[in-house]
């Protein structure tokens, strides 16, 4: 791409889709990426990434200008009046062609540079197919690891590594990958726990009679490794129809004459140019021009949307309870085994298994399913200048099919709604390399883990804001195999998706918001109550020894007390030193009767998706924690409290903690002017309770009126008067003066963290003891 | 009467009952004169239904070989399905509901004959006097006066006998302006802007007529709240063709030359028996068999219901915005008076008023606008979605109105302090309750009756703390903002929580918001635990200063 100098128009009018009476005026700048509109005031920012656009068009000439239509792949849909009509075609054409570059090297990705956070080589290693797999539990006596695909010459659409049944040999594997389209043979998706298992692989050549001695012993293979079921089952998820047109240009389905033990079924998912279409008539059901309610339901009821996610959801759960209730292995196909495939397998697993359903987990899903498996992002989602017929929301539909049951499940996802939104428009945006191409073998020709950023990375880097707080694995709300009740009365159309640019149609309060701050602030209060706590003790004793005291001046050992971090303390925050996530954090250690537990435990756990699942499985691994916390509180207690406290240190830490919050509902605007649309973030500065975008609240620090040390956000005001305070002790520069890791080098990095936490595990267990023994 | 007479079969042992979730259960079922009751084997007195005969809207039979089935279609929308082994048996209890549900007397129904398990704090027949109520607006302004001229109904039946009007009209022009409007429902407040001081007034339709009558008394009344040189606004409720209709019938609109002083705005509100058509096409596409839930978006465009809601949204922010915005003074009608004039002005007031968005608020403005305003309740809640009775005269008025509160719960979720359940008892005792309220069609016949002696109010129920704890919306925050809520049709969802809940399970959704609560719960002890350390570390402070141990800078 060729840097480009800014170009800027001015006067022109921003449209408001659904109130075109009222367009704001204001400059609209042309850069190499982006696509902006600024008002004069400032307040309303429009932002459009070249690579977000779907379409521009040049509308007829009104009295104001000339209209330029911009339709998004984030389905932001604008309409900018330019005063000269010759403008627009000269930004209309520019437009069209940085939208659609002519080669992936041209893609947003190789040119993008983090503006702090995350590296570029974060993110890159977070996930392995071989790691997945260890995690089923894979090699075992049935399934093995085959390295057949190393140079990707079997399959090039598929990843270097596959799982396969541990009897199958190399003929047979070279044959069955030559008898189906693309040589996409069947291999393993999904092990569940039961030992049956999920396959995926495309159509076979069949024709009419063509058979293959190899494929057939293969799909043999699949099913004797396991044994507790005589039956397999093969999902094509076509119409038979189609499939049967497919049979007379050579391809179609397995022949069940041939193939013995297999139940055959179809299910009627339709292809990608009927998925297309239905986007399309979607998008006019969300237009302005359907302004009665009647006028809308036809026209979401004509786009078939809706029955589109049923049938997807439907063969999911078709597919889950095959294999939970009947143990079955199913073996699933559509054409070429990218699509329709790709996100019925994915959702059957993720019904399966609850491990999928924690970030970490979900995004491991999307590694396996959709990247190793070939799904063709650079096609499907239109990353170039190409053939029109081969986009298709195909991923949107899958992000949809998931968002669906996260609302019928509330309280068993760890993601929230942000997650998927964010996800999803990074998918199109290109920004990271993580989705570029059409296969693994693309990506790994392109170089993109070495020259480009991860959308993991970056997505780790801003964990908090993707966290559903009322995710509660394991309880009655979250069940380890979903039985979704998919009928149409409870599928919906995702407002927050397809109309989130529509400020106003869109719930003005969020319930998400309330709760991320109650949970927040619940976090700062039981840190402070810890530090009130202490220093009642303190003082306590203070006045109880008033006499000893008088005559005494020396204090050797209260400076640790006072700064709020005992040896003991230091020593176990170490371990647990995790900005961002409270799962080590040692608990019990206040005697108040406040279940400060239990107000945090239902926050989900970033280390653990660090360090595994089964951490969340595992309540003991916090119990240790806890029982440091009471043998370190014990401890404390017996220490002589500090007497250096003064006035003025007691002051400062009453000062520094907020207890109201301001509601964020309240807030319709940071302090910086800019607006918060649906899905913002707000965040409370944890000092003074104002609510700031994500833009203004950058700043961290330790407040004296914590316990912890623990660095927390601040806003930049609260940050200055802290700093400049004279009383105020930087805990972290106390730290880190004592060679400990600082909260502050914590925050910095909090994968890296997290990793340190998963890996000291062994070692605080060990503290605990040593503890237990000095006691 | 004795209901002996009508209860053919009192007790039907080894019967099986089947309700959407869950497996049949095998029980006993006893007839009373107001309940049905039905006793699970070895199961707890807790698990007995008790069904109130005039909650069923419809009955069904179907014979069988081993049990007849009968069906029990309730007015919440809900089918019960009892199986019982002999034909006979099934027959005496069909028949008998069917009577026993569609008795007309007021005085034998139950709520006359219900004596409260609980202790009564406050009487719900005097928490909201419409003296106290209306006492509170003149406050605001003392432009307003109270008159006794209905005393004993004797100028319209079907208002209060207290009424609230402007200051420089006496009752003579009162007199004389009524007899200018159907039922004699002449203009009267209804709601009063804090800050703006803009009026809301209603009343019955014009009696104008096609020769374009004209009454001075009922210009001067109307006249009187507009200041010299402002505008005010008349909003019809009705859509052009029915207004028209109207007018030949002797109603219609106010003539434009003699109001000159007022803009007329168009509501376009569907009249009260499509609204009744709407429901029942609703539900019966809810309730429908599985093929046609193939078109369910279809069958939900077609019913029309949404369309409804979005109306009554549309009709009240536009009155709410006449009157914030504007500050100007609005006056609505329809036909009578007590059908859509009252849902727009209630609904207006929900947008304007954050009183009328906490649950005391809330009661006192249906209690005001909908039960003392006379909106006929009896007349409307007859028949549910199922049936229809004789007069026809049923309308799911009230039900709009909840889903309406409903949508903008939805939409300001944290505004509310009271939750969906509150809408959903209400819609349900709207229709069948113990309680007397929502009895009779106007305050003349609950006088008549004497219902406020004999019965208990249900807000003698509802608002007692230990209920109103399930009530409550955990996440609320007073808000003292007038609410515009989204009218697209975009943003219109149907009402789950009463039209899907006996098909889709609700039990996840309950679930969150009982963890919500408890948060919330945790929260107020947490803050109240910091507020208190605080306190006692201040104290400690002091006691430490006072004895020299603490100095105000650097340590010793």
């Amino acid at each position: 791409m060729e840097p480009m100098e800014t170009s800027k128009v001015e006067n022109v009018r921003l449209l408001d889709r659904f109130d075109p009476r009222h367009p704001v005026t204001g400059t609209l700048y042309l850069t190499a990426t982006h696509l902006i509109f600024i008002d004069p005031d400032g307040k309303k920012e429009t932002w459009i990434l070249h690579q977000h656009i779907a379409s521009v068009e040049k509308l007829q000439m009104t009295a104001f200008g000339s209209p330029l239509r911009v339709k998004c792949k984030t389905y932001m849909n604008v309409t900018f009046i330019l005063p000269r009509e010759r403008e627009c075609q000269d930004i209309m054409v520019t437009l069209q062609k940085l939208s659609r570059p002519e080669s992936l090297e041209d893609l947003y990705c190789f040119h993008y540079v983090s503006q702090g956070g995350y590296s570029q080589t974060d993110g890159w290693q977070l996930f392995s197919l071989e790691k997945e797999f260890f995690r089923m539990g894979i090699p075992n006596q049935f399934w093995d690891f085959s390295h057949l695909n190393k140079n990707y010459e079997l399959c090039d659409t598929y990843a270097n590594l596959l799982v396969v049944p541990a009897s199958a040999t190399t003929p047979m594997l070279m044959g069955s990958s030559r008898f189906r389209s693309r040589g996409r043979l069947p291999a393993l998706s999904y092990l569940h726990r039961n030992g049956a298992s999920i396959c995926r692989c495309s159509q076979p050549l069949a024709g009419f009679s063509a058979r293959c001695l190899e494929d057939e012993q293969l799909l043999r293979a699949i099913l004797q490794t396991n044994p507790k079921s005589a039956r397999m089952c093969i999902v094509d998820t076509r119409p038979k129809i189609n499939a049967m047109a497919n049979r007379a240009k050579g391809k179609g389905y397995e022949n069940e004459n041939y193939y013995t033990d297999v139940q055959f079924h179809f299910i009627g998912i339709e292809n990608i140019h009927v998925m297309r279409n239905g986007l399309s008539k979607l998008m006019d059901a969300c237009d302005s021009s359907c302004a009665t309610v009647s006028s809308y339901l036809s026209a979401l009821d004509k786009s078939d949307w809706l029955k589109h996610i049923k049938a997807i959801l439907d063969t999911s759960v078709f597919i889950a309870n095959k294999v939970e209730d009947e143990a079955a292995n199913v073996v699933v196909h559509c054409s070429d085994g990218w699509d329709r495939t790709a996100q019925t397998c994915s959702i059957a697993s993720l019904l399966l298994d609850p491990y999928f359903r924690t970030i970490h987990g979900f995004q491991a899903l999307i590694e396996k399913e959709w990247l190793s498996f070939g799904h063709k992002f650079t096609d499907r989602c239109g990353f170039l200048d190409a053939d029109a017929k081969e986009t298709s929301p195909v991923f949107t539909q899958f992000i949809d099919c998931v968002w669906q049951l996260t609302q019928l499940y509330p309280m068993a996802f760890q993601f929230n709604e942000r997650f998927l939104v964010e996800l999803h428009d990074h998918v199109y945006s290109c920004q990271f390399g993580t989705f570029v191409g059409n296969c693994e073998k693309d990506r790994v020709d392109l170089m993109v883990s070495q020259r480009t950023y991860s959308l993991w990375a970056f997505m780790q880097s801003r964990i908090d804001d993707y966290l559903n707080h009322l995710f509660q694995p394991n309880s009655n709300h979250s069940p380890n195999v979903m039985r979704p009740d998919t009928s149409s009365q409870n599928l919906r159309l995702w407002v927050g998706l397809y109309l989130r640019f529509e400020d106003g149609l869109l719930p003005r309060e969020s319930i998400a918001d309330w709760i991320s701050a109650t949970k927040g602030r619940a976090q700062s209060l039981n840190d402070h109550t810890r530090l009130l706590e202490k220093r009642i003790a303190d003082l306590r004793f203070l006045v109880l020894h008033r006499d000893d005291l008088k005559s005494s001046t020396c204090h050797s050992e209260g400076h640790d007390v006072d700064s709020g971090l005992s040896e003991n303390e230091v020593g176990s925050d170490k371990q647990s030193q995790k900005y961002r996530s409270e799962s080590g954090e040692p608990t019990a250690r206040s005697s108040g009767d406040l279940p400060e537990d239990s107000l945090t435990s239902t926050a989900p756990r970033v280390s653990d998706t660090e360090s595994g699942f089964e951490e969340l499985c595992h309540p003991s691994s916090r119990a240790s924690f806890g029982s440091v916390g009471v043998a370190g509180s014990t401890l404390r207690d017996l220490k002589r409290p500090s007497v250096d406290l003064s006035l003025d240190q007691i002051a400062l830490e009453l000062n520094s903690v907020a207890i109201d919050w301001k509601n964020p509902r309240d807030v319709t605007h940071c302090g910086c002017a800019a607006p918060f649309r649906y899905l913002n973030c707000k965040y409370n500065c944890w000092k003074c309770g104002e609510v700031y975008c994500g833009r203004c609240i950058d700043r961290h620090i330790a407040l004296p009126g914590h316990y912890s040390g623990k660095s927390v956000p601040v806003c930049r005001p609260c940050y200055k008067t802290l700093k400049s305070s004279p009383s105020y002790i930087d805990l972290a520069a106390v730290a880190k003066q004592r060679g400990l890791h600082s909260p502050l080098c914590a925050a910095a990095a909090p994968h890296l963290a997290a990793k340190r936490t998963s890996c000291s595990r062994g070692t605080t267990s060990r503290l605990v003891m040593s503890v237990k023994i000095a006691w | 009467m004795d209901f002996a007479d009508l209860i053919r079969v009192t007790q039907i042992g080894n019967v099986s009952l089947k309700r959407q979730f869950g497996e049949p259960v095998e029980g006993v079922i006893c007839i009373t004169g107001h309940h049905l009751i039905f006793s699970p084997f070895n199961q707890k007195k807790e698990n007995e239904l008790w069904l109130q005969h005039s909650f069923v809207d419809i009955t069904d039979f179907r014979p069988g070989i081993n049990s007849s089935k009968v069906y029990l279609k309730l007015k919440n929308f809900e089918t019960l399905e009892f199986g019982i082994v002999s034909a006979e048996d099934a027959q005496n209890m069909l028949h008998s509901i069917e009577d026993l549900c569609n008795i007309g007397d007021i005085t034998l129904r139950y709520p006359l004959f219900y004596r409260p398990p609980f202790q009564i704090l406050e009487d719900g027949w005097e928490a909201f006097s419409l003296e106290r109520e209306l006492m509170q607006m003149t406050q605001l302004s003392d432009e307003w006066r109270l008159t006794r001229i209905n005393e004993q109904f004797k100028v319209c039946p079907t208002y209060p006998t207290l009424l609230i009007v402007p200051m420089s009209i006496d009752d003579d022009v009162l007199l004389k302006a009524a007899t200018f409007r159907q039922g004699n429902r002449f203009p009267v407040l209804s709601y009063l802007h804090p800050a703006t001081r803009a009026c809301l007034l209603r009343s019955a339709q014009p009696l104008c007529g096609q020769g374009g009558k004209r009454n001075r008394d009922d210009e001067r009344l109307v006249n009187a709240v507009v200041s010299s040189g402002r505008k005010g606004y008349i909003l019809d409720t009705r859509t052009p063709p029915v207004q028209k209709q109207h007018q030949t019938k002797g109603g219609g609109s106010e003539p434009k030359d003699h109001y000159a002083q007022w803009k007329y705005l168009q509501a376009f509100l569907e009249r009260p028996s499509a609204l009744h058509d709407a429901l029942v096409s609703l539900v019966a596409a809810v309730n429908d068999t599985k093929d046609a839930k193939e078109r369910w978006i279809n069958r939900l465009e077609s019913c029309q219901w949404l369309s409804r809601v979005q109306e009554a949204l549309s009709a009240a922010a536009l009155v709410a915005q006449c009157i914030d915005h504007e500050s100007a003074p609005v006056l609505i009608h329809g036909q009578e008076g007590v059908d859509t004039t009252l849902l727009v002005s209630s609904l207006a007031q929900v947008l304007l008023s954050s009183d009328a968005r906490k649950v005391n608020g809330f009661a006192a403005l249906i209690e005001r606008e909908w039960v003392q305003a006379g909106h006929p309740f009896r007349a409307r809640h007859l028949k549910s979605a199922f049936a229809r009775s004789e007069p026809g005269s049923e309308a799911p008025l009230f039900l709009l109105f909840l889903d309406c509160v409903w949508q903008m719960i939805r939409q300001f979720p944290c505004s509310f302090e009271f939750n969906e359940q509150l809408l959903i008892l209400l819609f349900e005792h709207s229709y069948s309750s113990e309680f007397g309220t929502f009895l009779c069609d106007n305050e003349k016949e609950r006088a008549d009756y004497s219902i406020k002696s004999r019965t208990v109010s249900i807000w003698s129920y509802l608002l007692r703390p230990e209920l109103l704890q399930e009530l409550m919306n955990p996440i609320y925050e007073p808000n003292t903002n007038a609410l515009w809520p989204s009218v697209a049709p975009q943003s219109m969802a149907l009402w789950e929580g009463v039209f899907l809940r006996f098909q889709i399970d609700q039990s996840p959704k309950q679930a969150m918001w009982k963890e919500i609560g408890l948060i919330r719960e945790q929260d107020v002890k947490l803050r109240s635990k910091v507020n208190l350390l605080r306190r006692q570390l201040l104290e400690l402070q002091k006691e430490a200063v006072e004895n020299g141990l603490l100095t105000p800078g650097e340590s010793c």
